[in-house]
């Protein structure tokens, strides 16, 4: 109904319409011209101000050094990468993905948030334009049925179960085996996720230990105190957090104080332990600390490089997987234009599709995408904080240290 | 439940919410006097936190002490503040006050934003992670030193209103703008004086909370609305009422974390502030208007 | 009776305004058709502050009522239409009715406890805010519709627009939005030309004096409230339906509730096109410092936020009514009493 009538008044109106809507195009950059061909436009969208800042910033830190690493593989293609910032907000996240679209992206990277790469990834389908998800666990986003959507990134059940039998294979390894356990977590979007995610699936797991108290908390909280009162009040002889950094932080410091020492804390696939933060605010107490997360291989020659790499451009950040996986989005996109020769959206997204990477940085198997545009293939390691760095302690093919349990008490150490 | 789980809950609920109290002091003094809500409370709150990491990162020095230069820096920016900016606006509606110091906020967080970057910032003092035994309780000392501190900076903030010749002078202003004028007293300035005293507290209350949490520039706009809570509850513009709404707005989030489920804490400490708003709004031990 | 409502609203209404807004009108119809994609995701988030500021005009521009908890509203709106068209498939054209009638429910509860209560100026904006608040909590938690985890509305490509539904692309949305946003400012022209326009206003000015002029205060307000509440569940559904996914944490958050009563106040407070060229400065404004600093190579996080901010801060302080009323003057649109 709504267009008949603004054909009508289109009509009706032509020349001063035209007039009229010249004013409000003028308004901003008019962009018609789009570069096709020899030269692949890559939109990077990430969170960079806002409440997850310092999330998007390492993010970014993957996509820019990508270039310089991939020439040196021998991947050459001209790249040229727009950057845009989410804010940390949906909308925004929105317009400006429109915006890149329209400024002639072929290709779009992002967006560390669930809701904001949902938001991205209905404009990328609308227009056409593939989209790669670095980091995003929500399982929706890829359930729709999205055609240029893809994710090179483990859903939140993924994560679960990989955290889950990795566990089993940590009480194997260690000989020891926690009884009772307390699930905490942050109730936000991914906490929640998680949440759902073990609830659904620990009963298949056969777990040597029992579930004894679940808390979740405020993902804003300021202070942690209460929370870990009735955890230790449990005398549970494992913790299993999902958190975010500041509350991991929190979370570690309030165990100190309430002088609790649980046997394991082990995070079943969650951020906060391994990052450059983290290790910086808690000194000695960061260590024994254990974390089942989709992390890099160490022993792939790709991985050295690449931390070659990033240790030269930035000389106080860690390594994470943030980076690692933005760095393969990269990876998976110029490699499907280089096979793709094209720009076109569904030249490159068929490309995508048939994406088959042995060599990469990320431990797991082949980076390739399932119909539905999923990489299943990704595999979660243990890491183990030692020395104030995360060591990858299990599976035994890629570690680079040895498990060390039970964790010593806070007081017993250096 | 333990018993012993149960007071050391209590115990901590208490200590922070003095904590609290203190954060949401200055604004309860400074709307007590201008009648004007601060709306960059929080972010004020996070510039003195980065005062504090400032002073510790390059000379080392602890935050304890580091709290009386960054009070005072406070003291300049909160009467720079209301000389410059907020004294133009004493006789605007609220919405205006409202938009004005939203639009101070939102530069706030962003300068901070830009200059330090959104990684979290904290200080590493030795004494940051002890605790101290007192019979079955374990308490946290940093939160009892700052619990501590915030008894006395209330108590000499309220002994500087009620003693001396400026104190005098302020409140005077406050409960008769009119007369005060009359009289011959500066209004403006005193204002000015008052927003500086209150941005004083909230300095002090900067630095000390930064041996409790990490700072990043977004931590303004809740640390906002919690003190409102706080000052809505205890009596916005009086001094007890603060301590009180902060005792109060921390015990209940304490139990209700420990009764109920934490991460639907603070609904209970809305509720109160629902329910006080509607059967006493002026607020637990606040005046009338 | 259509020839009387016509005299009523245009009564006083000068030539050159009527035409401006004719020519403002029909650019905004043939937009679509001219503008890129871009541009038209733009003029949408213009159209939805216009709305929405107008929306919350009339409680606070109108009436005098000061809140600062819209995005309850707008989220109790949007989780409405959005759980009924996913759990019993009801169009959402339905589930608006009953979008706005859970919003005016909570409109009334918030309005009858305040008003009764005697709970007016930084207090009554206060209050908002809390029951904004303790409503994103309790979503946090509120499992039918996934908590925090969010709500997801199933996607597609769409090839053809279906109003029904509101599925389709973003041009639907568009011309959706300015339907709404044309109704809206003939509708709050209709109240304020009548006699409960005359009402708010003397209530706004003077609760008191209006009081003893005989004239129902709690009614009154009880009525602004409502209205206000009622079409901001609109932008509710609107928002549900355009971005698919609804997180407690966005939509709640007292910095939407914010964001949105930044246009009416620069634009002009009261007046009736105040909140549509505040919602066209401020995210033209917003859009523009993006672009301006990008081009200019200073892609610094928040620096586009900090001139945002002094933006506010300058026009607030030397256009205390807002941009409209001088500007009105200037075009010499003045209405004729």
């Amino acid at each position: 109904m709504t267009k008949k009538f603004t054909r009508r008044q289109f009509g009706q109106t032509t020349a001063s319409a035209v007039a009229a809507g010249a004013l409000i195009a003028g308004t901003a950059p008019f962009n018609i011209g789009r570069a096709q061909g020899r030269v692949l436009k890559i939109g990077s969208i990430h969170p960079r101000s806002g409440f997850q800042a310092q999330l998007g910033l390492a993010c970014q830190r993957g996509v820019d050094i990508a270039p310089r690493v991939l020439k040196a593989l021998g991947m050459n293609a001209e790249v040229e990468i727009m950057n845009a910032d989410t804010e940390s907000n949906v909308d925004i996240a929105r317009s400006r993905a429109e915006k890149l679209v329209n400024d002639g992206a072929n290709v779009l990277i992002g967006a560390f948030d669930s809701g904001q790469s949902a938001a991205i990834a209905q404009v990328a389908e609308q227009k056409g334009v593939p989209y790669i998800i670095n980091v995003a666990a929500a399982p929706q986003i890829t359930e729709q049925g999205y055609k240029f959507v893809f994710r090179n990134f483990p859903t939140a059940p993924m994560l679960v179960g990989d955290g889950l039998n990795l566990m089993k294979n940590v009480f194997d390894k260690s000989g020891v085996t926690p009884k009772t356990a307390v699930f905490m977590h942050a109730n936000d979007t991914f906490g929640q996720s998680m949440a759902g995610a073990i609830k659904a699936m620990a009963p298949r797991f056969n777990l040597p230990f029992q579930i004894v108290e679940t808390i979740s908390y405020d993902p804003q909280a300021k202070d942690l105190s209460v929370e870990i009162a009735k955890a230790k009040a449990t005398g549970a002889e494992m913790v299993m957090p999902v958190t975010r950094l500041n509350d991991a932080i929190l979370l570690i410091r309030e165990m100190v104080k309430q002088r609790w020492e649980p046997k394991v804390i082990m995070s079943p696939g969650a951020p906060g332990f391994y990052e450059g933060q983290f290790y910086r605010t808690l000194g000695k107490y960061s260590d024994y600390l254990l974390t089942n997360v989709p992390w890099y291989n160490p022993r792939a020659a790709i991985t050295q490089k690449l931390l070659d790499e990033f240790s030269k451009t930035y000389k106080n950040e860690l390594f994470e997987l943030n980076v690692g996986f933005s760095f393969e989005a990269m990876m998976v996109a110029v490699d499907a234009f280089n096979r793709a020769k094209s720009t076109n959206g569904r030249e490159l997204a068929d490309a995508i599709r048939a994406t088959k990477i042995t060599d990469h940085v990320m431990a797991g198997g082949t980076l390739e995408f399932d119909a539905k545009g999923q990489n299943v293939n990704i595999k979660s390691v243990t890491l183990q904080n030692i020395g104030q760095k995360p060591k990858v302690v299990l599976p035994l093919d890629v570690s680079e240290d040895n498990l060390l349990l039970p964790m010593p008490g806070w007081t017993k150490r250096g | 439940m333990p018993i012993e789980l149960v007071l050391n809950v209590t115990l901590q609920g208490l200590l922070t919410g003095l904590v609290y109290g203190l954060m949401a002091l200055g604004l309860s003094v400074i709307f007590g006097v201008v009648r004007v809500v601060n709306f960059a409370h929080g972010e004020m709150m996070t510039i003195a936190m980065y005062g504090a990491i400032v002073a510790f990162g390059a000379w080392q020095i602890d935050p304890l002490v580091a709290m009386v230069p960054i009070a005072a820096l406070l003291f300049a920016l909160g009467y720079v503040m209301q000389a410059w900016l907020i004294n133009p606006f004493i006789n605007r509606p609220e919405h205006s006050q409202f938009m004005l110091l939203a639009a101070v906020a939102i530069v706030m967080v962003n300068a901070l934003l830009m200059i330090f970057g959104p990684d979290a910032r904290t200080t590493l003092v030795d004494y940051a992670l002890d605790s101290v035994e007192i019979g079955p309780l374990l308490a946290d000392k940093v939160r009892l030193i700052t619990a501590g501190l915030a008894l006395a900076i209330t108590a000499g903030l309220f002994a500087f209103f009620k003693l001396s010749r400026t104190g005098k002078a302020i409140r005077a202003c406050a409960d008769n703008y009119m007369g005060a004028l009359t009289v011959g007293l500066n209004v403006k300035q005193l204002y000015a004086f008052t927003f500086g005293l209150g941005s004083a507290c909230v300095g002090a209350a900067g630095a000390m909370m930064v041996l409790l949490i990490d700072v990043t520039p977004n931590l303004g706009p809740a640390f906002t609305l919690q003190a409102f809570v706080i000052v809505i509850v205890g009596g916005l513009g009086s001094m007890p009422g603060a301590l009180l709404g902060g005792v109060l707005i921390g015990l209940s989030e304490a139990l209700s974390g420990l009764f109920f489920a934490p991460s639907a804490k603070s609904m209970f400490a809305i509720a109160l502030l629902i329910l006080v708003l509607l059967f006493r709004p002026q607020g637990l031990l606040g005046k009338k208007a | 009776m259509i020839a009387g409502l016509y005299e009523r609203l245009l009564d006083g209404v000068p030539r050159r305004a009527l035409l401006l807004l004719g020519l403002l009108l029909i650019a905004m119809l043939v937009a679509p058709l001219l503008v890129d994609p871009y541009l038209l995701s733009i003029l949408i988030l213009v159209l939805y502050f216009a709305y929405t500021g107008q929306a919350w005009n009339v409680m606070m521009g109108f009436c005098g009522q000061l809140s600062l908890g819209h995005s309850l509203y707008v989220g109790l709106a949007a989780y409405t239409s959005a759980a009924l068209y996913v759990h019993f498939q009801l169009p959402p054209t339905i589930g608006a009715l009953a979008a706005i009638s859970i919003s005016m429910a909570f409109g009334a509860g918030i309005g009858f406890l305040a008003f009764r209560f005697g709970i007016g100026g930084t207090y009554f904006a206060l209050l908002t805010i809390a029951f904004a608040e303790f409503t994103r909590v309790g979503f946090d938690h509120f499992a039918w519709v996934n908590g925090s985890g969010g709500f997801f509305l199933p996607v597609e490509q769409y090839t053809r627009n279906d109003v029904l539904n509101l599925r389709g692309r973003p041009v639907m949305f568009y011309y959706l939005l300015l339907a709404l946003t044309v109704a809206a400012f003939v509708f709050c022209r209709w109240l304020l030309t009548g006699r409960i326009g005359y009402y708010w206003q003397a209530i706004r000015e003077d609760q008191e004096a209006a009081q003893t002029l005989g004239i129902n205060t709690f009614r009154y307000k009880m009525l602004a409230v409502l209205i206000s509440s009622g079409m901001t569940a609109l932008s509710g559904v609107f928002f549900a339906f355009y971005y698919n996914n609804l997180f407690p944490e966005q939509i709640f958050n007292i910095s939407r509730s914010i964001e949105l009563i930044l246009g009416p106040i620069i634009g002009g407070l009261g007046s009736l096109f105040g909140p549509i060229l505040g919602a066209f400065v401020l995210t033209l404004l917003a859009e523009g410092l993006y672009e301006t600093l990008h081009g200019l190579g200073y892609d610094i996080p928040g620096i586009k936020h900090v001139f945002y901010g002094i933006c506010l801060a300058a026009v607030i302080m030397y256009l205390p009514h807002g941009i409209w009323p001088p500007l009105r003057r200037k075009l010499g649109l003045e209405t004729r009493q």
